[in-house]
């Protein structure tokens, strides 16, 4: 199983390591450092490197590589998974997982490896349990803990784990006892040329904040699940009366979770929320180049589309862009060719655009390609395919909670070709 | 201070450290501060001035500056200099304040053996932090082990991470230790003593050994699963520490598998994959119930347990992926002689419990319990059932990159050997400009194996896109899959051709190359008529800068020669001018195309080979200057030449064989799936084979819980379903699941029980509805003397049929009662002909004096006529017959009264036949009814008032027709009224009424 972790930094330092069994000299990452110089992109480091003793297996995130050496055979996404729920616990955490953070709060680090691995198996990655072990810093508790001698380690030995229900500490309580559930669906497409659409695909999830005392039984019901077409449970969910009666039925851990991640059915009809119109030419033989963009609302169900962000890679060849736009802002990288505009909310009445000219290399052949177009936005208070909550109901608490609902629609990948 | 006293090399600070002190003994400063002053400066110079490999720092002392380079432990410098300034400071000090030299880690070691908690766990902090940064923080051990029994629990635990991380280099000191933890396995509150196990078991000392052994042998019989879990981990530990106590090892780890806890299941298992993975025995009686316990076991366990029974499953069970073909057999005329050859396939209900009790773990939100699921299914489900995992796989790719790198790749392998899975959801794979390139690549690999006479068009448009993109690897990546599609599909091979012939005007040096060369691969698996193609890139020839593509334009005009004869001497004119400021590989091939048309064309190109061969005869490499040689003597004849040159038309122009463009995840599937071998694309350390399917499945009754009788498929199934259900509920469930498995247990020894004493007439089954447990009468199969000492009983045990519903189940009971064993006992020919019998598994062996139960299903068709069939060993065959009973042909319907008189209105006239009995006195009770009726025939009691009017319904098993039994009693006489379509049935089951009835 997993053997040792190292977190190397975007320069190639190695500044965290942890060992669950033997010590393994840190000149192993030698193979990883030369892994890293070939790709191109950060991105490009293939994560599964094998050395001639050991295997390195790494995941980006934030800009560290987390590398875990492995001695002998294990699933490799069983490796890749434990790490992301590292990094998931460490941004639970600091609420930030970069080096600085991880650096301030090395022994806090430390001690969360400790309990999460024993001899390399996962033990407690369930972040309730965790955080009865060890409590996450926090600045009040910091000070306190500078001025009273107190500790970060939790007095109290976790219940949690032996209990029937692992993900949900026993005895909470609060005042105010509310749930709260953000369903957000996120629109991958990807849209040709001419503005039809090659794929588009809808990805949601149901978050849950839910802050409620004792030991509550919830049933959440759909209007239309069967819209649902493939879907993934947190642990708590009970997968039998899901398959009867299309029904979750749950007792939540405490705090925030990922409830459900869902996929809806590819045979509706994704509705695309913007368009492009967009004019891109380079003219062979002249140093300049014409750009041209429009956005405008489609489908948006009468909600508006905001945070709307335009980016694209540029050619090589572009030296530079000068454009104008008739909302929001528009940076361009010369270094990167990346060019991002923020155009913020969409106005139906007064489309926002962004016009001008790019200079080019000069005696530089025309570009091949032209630029794909990455579009993010957001629209409140509507669920893209429709899905309605219908109902939550609870059980086992005598209490009433404050239940609340909010629905988005997000881009995800949604790319335009030109 | 002079130059000799600077020692050349130094490699930790510690000597630094040293020296320093020696210097400062020798010199006298006149204050203080001018030192410190000089300390300071060392930091701005020294800082950032590490290399990973060898550090130099600069230090200007004084007037010296000298330059030191530390080879050894780069590891100190590495992280913070500042560190090592502040060190230097604070040691500079203390060497004019402390009259005793101190080392930075001296007021470590002073702050731990204060009285102060906070200073301790202040202390101890930093020393975490120095073990992060990978700093050797060795020497504090004496000082750090001290506070191993601390009250205050963080600094117990920070103690615990340093002990972990040095005992192994400090063994004695570490001993020091050992009785506290000790003390602590002894300790009421069960995390204690499952954390003190854990240290314990993490100090690799090879001297505690037997403590460690003897710590685990107790905690793996502790009240508190954690700790049992604990001990788990630990056998690990000291599996690798010492690998001597394997056997010991082993006994534990049986002990362990036996846990019905799901908190130790993972935990052991994982334990049984490092220490004895060969040991397939210990999980035989374990299986059920890891199978039934699985979706409560926490997602890291169920990865490791999902993979431990995949390789369990491939060596127990049959392979379900024959049944395809035979049931194209048994589709044709040959029917007969297949039945003979091949029994049909049925599932082991254990494989059954597996593939349905992992299912809904596709679900997980866990990838890694996603993707094992998927490559269980993969490797032992039938084929048809392999695609309820692929949405699961598809959704995967959603989630981060590493994620979708290791989907993919595995995605790659499954879409080789079945396209139709991932089809559907070919969109998904589209690449979108941002992915990383790997995944690129990948998904193109995945596009191309799904490339079928369908959707090539998409794909081919799909592709005419990333032919445009930046990224020029994938670019080309893209134009070797075009290749692959065109080889493929013939269909599309001209298009794909015209496309890439369009793609040699491309800008992009590399695209060209590429196109040239898979141009050229295309063009020799199908060379006729592409002439057009080969001017056209005669044409292009000037403007190729890229060598590998100038020689593959090269060659192909000399292997097609004779389509060109006008172009290609051409060609040979240019070139020969050209020739000295190639590269090699295209000179090469100027030569061989010289030769080449020197035998075909020698008219034209004879004076331009020999300026060539000249030409070559001179150059700089000696490879050309080998291969013209060579050319040159082969193709012109002069005396020396010799026979070879008569068959210099025959080597030069021989066809060559096409070249295969192929998957390059076609050999991947060798390893299983999911595996880091399989990632890698070869054999990881401890990759365990997953091995073929058996001929035949071992004895299956070695997973019987209960040792009494073998395959009571029913028990077994009701009884994984009672636990399925309880652990539905995830939510409170896995005491739950506990409770029901151990509960079904003493369920299945009842049934066992009425099994194994069928004479004993049970008195309840009079109570019971339906099904009715009625008596069980065994008949005489094969006696013992007339079967050489294989004997055979039968009996119907009245239980629905696994294997077909129209099928009667019968138990056979076989015996050996000869001396010596008897080999592979199976069902021969049987007659009529039509005869469906479902066989039971050939017994490869029956020891003397043994004896084994199975089932078997025969359709009877509602008939009395007796099933024949030939009882076959190895050497001998015995032809026997299974007479039915007519009571036996139904089987028990439930229905209320009301139901009962309505369809018996129905069933009048013609399908009633009914008759007076003389019954015996004491058969008046209704009791005594209801088990004299049950005894003759399987049919359900109907509930109904206190009459004298009794009510039993059934069904015939074969075609589901209604038979409805009553009986009216009148003093010691009573009307028996049978109705029914089947009027045959019913005289026959008349008869045998009335007969026990009126007996007894």
């Amino acid at each position: 199983m997993i053997h040792s972790l190292f977190l190397v930094n975007a320069s190639g330092d190695i500044f965290l390591e942890k060992h669950w069994k033997s010590v393994v000299s840190r000149s192993v990452c030698d193979y990883f450092f030369e892994a890293q110089e070939r790709a191109t992109e950060p991105e490009n480091v293939p994560p599964v490197i094998p050395t001639p003793h050991h295997y390195l297996i790494s995941v980006l995130r934030h800009r560290i590589y987390f590398v875990a050496v492995i001695q002998s055979e294990v699933p490799p996404l069983f490796v890749i998974e434990f790490l992301h729920r590292v990094v998931d616990t460490f941004q639970d955490y600091f609420g930030v997982c970069t080096e600085a953070a991880i650096k301030d709060n090395v022994v806090v680090v430390y001690e969360l490896l400790e309990e999460m691995l024993d001899n390399g198996f996962p033990l407690a990655t369930e972040s309730n349990i965790l955080k009865e072990l060890i409590k996450p810093p926090t600045i009040l508790r910091t000070m306190v803990n500078t001025i009273t001698g107190s500790t970060n380690v939790g007095e109290q030995l976790p219940t949690g784990q032996l209990s029937v229900v692992p993900w949900r500490r026993t005895g909470v309580k609060y005042t105010n006892n509310e749930a709260y559930f953000d369903v957000v669906e996120e629109i991958d497409a990807i849209i040709d040329k001419s503005g039809s659409t090659i794929t588009a695909e809808i990805q949601g999830v149901i978050d849950a904040c839910v802050k409620l005392t004792g030991m509550p039984d919830l049933t959440l019901s759909f209007m239309n699940p069967r819209l649902l077409d493939d879907v993934s449970f947190h642990p708590c969910v009970r997968f039998k009366r899901w398959e009867a009666e299309r029904i979750l039925s749950f007792i939540p851990p405490d705090g925030n979770f990922r409830l459900l991640s869902y996929h809806v059915s590819s045979q509706n009809l994704v509705a695309i929320p913007v368009y492009v119109k967009h004019n891109i030419s380079f003219r062979e033989g002249s140093s300049q180049g014409r750009f041209d963009l429009t956005l405008g609302p489609k489908q948006t169900m009468g909600k508006a589309v905001e945070a709307v962000l335009v980016s694209s890679q540029l050619p090589r060849g572009v030296l530079n862009a000068n454009l104008n736009a008739s909302q929001g802002t528009y940076t361009f990288d010369p270094v990167t060719k990346m060019l991002t505009w923020d155009v913020g909310k969409i106005n139906p009445q007064k489309l926002p655009s962004l016009k001008g000219t790019m200079s080019l290399q000069a005696g530089a052949s025309k570009p091949d390609e032209n630029p794909t177009i990455n579009i993010q936005f957001k629209t409140q208070q509507m669920a893209i395919s429709g899905l309605k909550v219908n109902r939550l109901d609870m059980y086992g608490e005598k209490y009433k909670p404050f239940k609340g609902i909010k629905y988005m629609t997000k881009a995800g990948k949604f790319q335009v070709r030109t | 201070m002079s130059v000799q006293n600077f020692p050349p090399i130094y490699s930790t600070v510690v000597e630094i450290f040293q020296w320093l002190k020696s210097v400062y003994k020798n010199i006298s400063f006149p204050e203080k501060g001018s030192c410190l002053s000089s300390g300071r400066s060392l930091a701005p110079r020294g800082r950032r001035s590490c290399s990973s490999i060898g550090c130099i720092v600069s230090v200007p002392f004084g007037s010296h500056n000298n330059v030191w380079s530390t080879g050894r432990d780069p590891a100190i410098w590495e992280a913070d200099t500042d560190a090592v300034y502040a060190a230097l400071s604070h040691h500079l000090w203390s060497t004019f304040t402390a009259p005793e030299a101190k080392s930075s880690n001296e007021d470590l070691k002073e702050m731990l053996e204060s009285n102060k908690e906070s200073l301790k766990l202040e202390a101890m902090k930093r020393v975490v932090g120095l073990i992060a940064k990978g700093k050797n923080a060795s020497e504090l051990f004496p000082a750090v082990v001290k506070n191993v029994a601390s009250k205050n629990i963080e600094l117990k635990k920070l103690v615990y991470v340093y002990l972990v991380r040095y005992a192994e280099e400090q063994q004695d000191l570490a001993l020091l230790s050992i009785s506290t933890f000790q003390r602590a396995l002894k300790e009421p509150n069960q995390f204690i003593r499952a954390s003190a196990l854990r240290v314990l078991s993490s100090i690799r000392v090879s001297i505690i050994v037997p403590i460690m052994m003897l710590a685990i042998k107790e905690a793996s019989a502790d009240m508190s699963p954690y700790v049992r879990k604990t001990a788990a981990h630990a056998i690990q530990k000291l599996y690798s520490l010492d690998p001597d106590q394997k056997e010991q090892l082993i006994e534990v780890i049986e002990k362990l598998l036996k846990d019905k806890s799901t908190l130790v299941a993972g935990s052991v298992v994982v334990a049984f994959d490092e220490v004895c993975p060969d040991r397939i025995d210990l999980i035989h009686k374990n299986y059920r119930k890891l199978c039934n316990l699985l979706v409560d076991v926490e997602e890291w366990g169920q990865v490791v347990i999902i993979s431990m029974l995949t390789r369990y499953a491939r060596t127990q069970f049959t392979s379900p992926w024959k049944e395809d073909n035979e049931k194209a057999f048994y589709e044709s005329e040959e029917e007969k002689k297949d039945q003979t050859e091949a029994t049909p396939y049925t599932m082991d209900p254990d494989h059954r419990l597996l593939l349905r009790n992992t299912k809904p773990l596709l679900q997980s939100r866990n990838t890694a319990v996603v993707m094992s699921v998927a490559q269980l299914y993969w490797h032992l489900a039938p084929k048809h059932e392999v695609n309820i995992v692929t949405k699961s796989l598809v959704r995967l790719l959603r989630s981060h990159r590493e994620v979708q790198y290791i989907v993919l790749q595995n995605i790659a392998t499954m879409s080789i050997q079945r396209k139709g899975m991932f089809e559907p959801f070919m969109k998904s794979f589209y690449v979108r400009s941002t992915d990383a390139t790997h995944i690129k690549t990948l998904k193109l690999e995945i596009l191309t194996n799904l490339a079928n006479e369908a959707n090539i068009s998409t794909i081919l448009r799909e592709f005419q896109t990333y032919v445009k993109s930046q990224d020029k690897a994938f670019a080309a990546a893209t134009i070797q899959a075009i290749g692959r599609c065109a080889t493929d599909i013939s269909e599309v091979t001209d298009t794909c051709l015209s496309g890439l012939v369009l793609l040699l005007s491309n800008r992009d040096e590399t695209v060209v190359a590429e196109s040239v060369v898979v141009i050229k691969k295309l063009l020799q698996t199908q060379p006729t008529q592409h002439s057009d193609i080969i001017k056209h890139m005669a044409k292009l020839f000037d403007n190729i800068s890229v060598s590998m593509a100038r020689a593959s334009i090269l060659w192909l005009m000399g292997e097609y020669c004779e389509r060109v004869p006008k172009i290609a001497p051409d060609v040979l004119r240019k070139m020969a001018k050209t020739f000295t400021a190639e590269e090699d590989i295209v000179k090469l091939q100027t030569v061989n195309l010289a030769a080449k048309l020197y035998l075909t064309n020698s008219k034209q190109t004879k004076l331009l080979t020999q300026y060539i061969l000249n030409l070559g005869k001179y150059d700089q490499s000696y490879d050309i200057r080998d291969r013209t040689r060579f050319v040159r003597q082969l193709i012109v004849p002069n005396e020396k030449s010799g026979a070879l040159n008569k068959y210099a038309r025959r080597i030069l122009l021989a066809p060559k064989p096409a070249p295969m463009l192929e998957s390059a995840f076609k050999d991947r599937d060798r390893f299983q799936l999911g595996t880091l071998s399989h990632s890698i694309n070869s054999k990881a350390t401890g990759y365990q084979e997953l091995s073929d399917w058996p001929a035949v499945a071992p004895d299956q009754s070695v997973r019987n819980v209960e040792v009494v009788e073998p395959s009571s498929s029913e028990s077994e199934e009701q009884s994984s379903d009672e636990s399925d259900e309880t652990s539905s509920d995830s939510g409170k469930s896995s005491s739950g699941s506990e409770k029901s498995s151990s509960e079904s247990e003493p369920e299945q020894k009842k049934k066992t029980k009425t099994k194994k004493a069928p004479q004993k007439k049970s008195k309840a089954a009079a109570a019971v509805t339906a099904p009715s447990f009625g008596p069980v009468k065994t008949h005489e199969l094969l006696h013992h003397m007339t079967g050489k000492g294989l004997s055979a009983k039968y009996h119907f045990p009245r239980q629905p049929c696994l294997y077909q519903p129209s099928m009667v189940a019968v138990q056979v009971i076989l015996a050996n009662s000869s001396d010596h064993s008897l080999e592979k006992i199976h069902i021969g020919d049987r007659s009529p002909a039509g005869l469906n019998i479902h066989c039971f598994n050939t017994i490869e062996r029956l020891e003397p004096e043994a004896s084994v139960t199975v089932s078997m299903g025969i359709d009877f068709s509602d008939s009395t006529q007796a099933a024949n069939f030939q009882l076959c060993t190895k050497e001998d065959q015995f032809s026997v017959s299974i007479q039915p009973v007519v009571g036996e042909l139904l089987m028990p319907s439930t229905m209320s009264e009301q139901d009962f008189s309505k369809e018996q209105g129905k069933l009048l006239g013609m399908n009633e036949t009914s008759a007076t009995v003389a019954m015996a006195t004491a058969n008046t009770s209704s009791q005594a009814v209801s088990k004299q009726v049950l005894s003759v025939a399987n049919v359900g009691v109907v509930s109904s008032g206190p009459n004298d009017l009794h009510r039993f319904a059934g069904r015939t098993v074969s075609s589901g027709a209604l038979v409805l039994v009553s009986l009216e009693l009148k003093e010691s006489s009573a009307l028996l009224t049978i109705n029914t379509e089947k009027s045959v049935m019913a005289s026959m089951l008349l008869r045998d009424l009335k007969q026990a009835l009126a007996l007894a």
